[in-house]
């Protein structure tokens, strides 16, 4: 035999050796893995995949609330934008501290009175400072945090650039602990007995019924927008709105930063309305961010359409509060409704934000810079009248498998008038709770702090007179 | 001696590049440029906020000062009046002021030899 012969038959040799062993090795996988000591249950399986299922829920309920933390950053460039250049350190400030306000007050007091064990529907009575929370706790409580300082900062824009700074604060807290989280409890606590929401409530038994917000276009803009009108009202209008009782234009400082602020509350929105399916496994989720960007960009091209017909040229700042007034409105029916009902609740909404600023001004003769009210609570109310109007219902269409949406259709769709009943409860609800009691709130931190700043501190503006250092220092002379 | 003039004229902002660098071309290098803000007889133009109009009655506009023996003022008018046109209400003016006493700092030379 010559060399390379039996070379060759060698290797072959332990090749086949080679494939051998291999073989005995996945023989005896096979026996482990078929004994009965190793098994997988069908009930392991379950359990596990539940498992991976929270732990999905968990994560997407953090993406979403750093999405809806993001939107303070959005509410503080738009603020800042649609307003004089002298009053931007202020604003800022305000922003901010509502964020820092909203985490420490939503932990001591506010989440316990929202989510805390019922007493009557009408209150939450513990869990303050979080006590006894556990892994699943923290996580809710995260994602309801950031939603709680939106209200407060919906009230900021509409009285930027004349209202006393410690006012404000003390306004902030107490929205973050009592306004907002008591509305909400009424809502979304789940208590059997809640006010608008729960089965055992007399107000549900009577119309047959729950109220349903699916993202809060009742409970963070309603209540955020109605606030601000009573605030608007008592602090007045800033010096030189008015003149004979005509609204003189007073034009903010920086579009872009307003553009920037607005396309980075749009993108917040997508966890603001994803996030509030509570659900990463929820059938629905991609429905409602559809709907929800639909309702938003209809809204911008119905604002710019008007602007466009009643002046000649698109108006910027009102086209952004278009798509802003379409989210709010749709917050509230995203989960329950039709894309093609997104896109009439968007129209609907982009005409209520041209109607409502301009009614503010001609005919209230409010000074509300940023639209806020016209933005959160006319749309508010019109997202919560819509899920009367437009919902398809559980079970139905395209709604088959749904478990968070409107219960039933709305009038449109064969439901008759009872769901829109209970979301007109909603609606005159807001209005009474958020106007009322911020009414109330703001009139006695007038007596007690003083509401508006003097009119020398306005005029020279709060930059300086709140906080001793102008946002843009470098355009003042400084002498050696 | 040649007598000394100051030419003011005041122009559209985005006419200054054009200008300056006509100036330049054509040997006048040297010049003064502000902003300014002012109005002529039509009171300011008229802008929008917010789906309202509203006047802004004072515009911005660029100043530039040049001075220069008299001899040569005609020329530099037609040379910034010829790139600053546009044929817009609010092109703006150009006024001439005779000057008494031009001293350059540095040296102490006085009048033409200070230009």
């Amino acid at each position: 035999m010559p060399i390379e012969e039996k070379e060759a038959k060698n290797g072959m040799l332990k090749n086949v050796q080679k494939i051998g062993k291999l073989l005995i090795v996945i023989c005896m996988m096979f026996i482990s893995l078929s004994s009965p000591a190793l098994a997988t249950t069908v009930e392991e399986n379950a359990q596990a995949i539940e498992g991976l299922q929270t732990t999905l829920t968990f994560l997407w309920l953090l993406i979403a609330s750093g999405l809806v933390f993001f939107m303070h950053a959005g509410f503080s460039l738009v603020e800042t934008g649609l307003t004089r250049s002298k009053n931007t350190a202020n604003i800022l400030m305000k922003n901010f501290m509502t964020v820092v306000i909203g985490i420490l007050v939503y932990w001591a007091v506010g989440w316990g009175i929202m989510y805390g064990a019922d007493a009557a529907g009408l209150i939450g009575t513990n869990q303050f400072f979080l006590a006894g929370a556990d892994n699943a706790t923290w996580n809710s409580w995260f994602f309801q945090m950031v939603f709680a300082a939106t209200g407060a900062t919906i009230v900021s824009g509409a009285m930027a650039e004349r209202t006393n700074f410690k006012a404000y604060l003390v306004y902030c807290i107490l929205m973050v602990a009592v306004i907002y989280p008591i509305y909400g409890h009424w809502v979304w606590s789940g208590a059997d007995m809640a006010l608008l929401s729960g089965a055992e409530s007399p107000i549900v038994k009577a119309i047959g019924v729950a109220h349903h917000d699916f993202a809060g276009s009742g409970v963070v803009h309603s209540i955020g927008g109605y606030s601000a009108l009573a605030g608007v009202l008592l602090v007045g209008a800033r010096i030189g709105k008015f003149k004979d009782g005509k609204a003189i234009p007073i034009p903010g400082h920086n579009l872009t930063i307003a553009f920037l602020g607005t396309l980075i509350l749009a993108l917040g929105w997508l966890g603001f309305n994803g996030g509030s399916t509570l659900n990463a496994n929820d059938p629905y989720m991609n429905l409602v961010v559809v709907n929800t960007f639909l309702a938003g960009a209809v809204g911008a091209v119905t604002t710019m359409a008007i602007t466009w017909m009643k002046t000649g040229k698109p108006d910027p700042s009102l086209t952004a509060n278009g798509l802003l007034g379409g989210l709010v409105a749709v917050t509230a029916p995203c989960g329950s409704i039709s894309n093609w009902g997104a896109i009439a609740i968007g129209i609907v909404a982009g005409i209520i934000i041209y109607a409502g600023v301009m009614f503010n001004e001609n005919n209230l003769k409010l000074d509300d810079p940023v639209g806020a009210i016209a933005v959160h609570g006319y749309c508010g109310t019109w997202g919560l009248i819509s899920v009367g109007l437009f919902s398809i219902g559980i079970g139905n269409g395209i709604l088959a498998d749904a478990s968070y949406a409107a219960a039933v259709p709305g009038l449109f769709y064969g439901g008759g008038i009872s769901l829109l009943l209970i979301q007109l409860v909603a609606v005159v609800t807001t209005m009474a709770w958020g106007f009322g009691l911020s009414f109330i709130i703001f009139k006695i931190l007038d007596a007690v702090i003083g509401l508006r700043v003097s009119e020398e501190e306005e005029i020279m503006g709060l930059d300086i007179s709140e906080h001793g250092i102008r946002a843009y220092p470098e355009y003042l002379m400084r002498e050696e | 001696m040649t007598r000394m003039c100051k030419l003011e004229a005041i122009i559209k902002p985005l006419k200054l590049h054009q200008v300056k660098d006509a100036l330049e071309e054509a040997g006048y290098p040297s010049l003064t440029v502000t902003d300014v803000k002012g109005r002529g007889q039509q009171k300011g133009i008229v802008q929008q906020w917010r789906g309202k109009q509203y006047c802004v009655d004072l515009l911005p506009k660029t100043k530039i000062e040049i001075v220069l023996p008299e001899d040569k003022v005609e020329e530099v008018i037609k040379v910034i009046q010829s790139t600053a046109y546009t044929g817009e209400i609010g092109d703006g003016k150009i006024f001439v002021i005779p000057i008494e006493t031009v001293v350059r700092i540095r040296t102490g030379e006085r009048n033409g030899d200070a230009l």
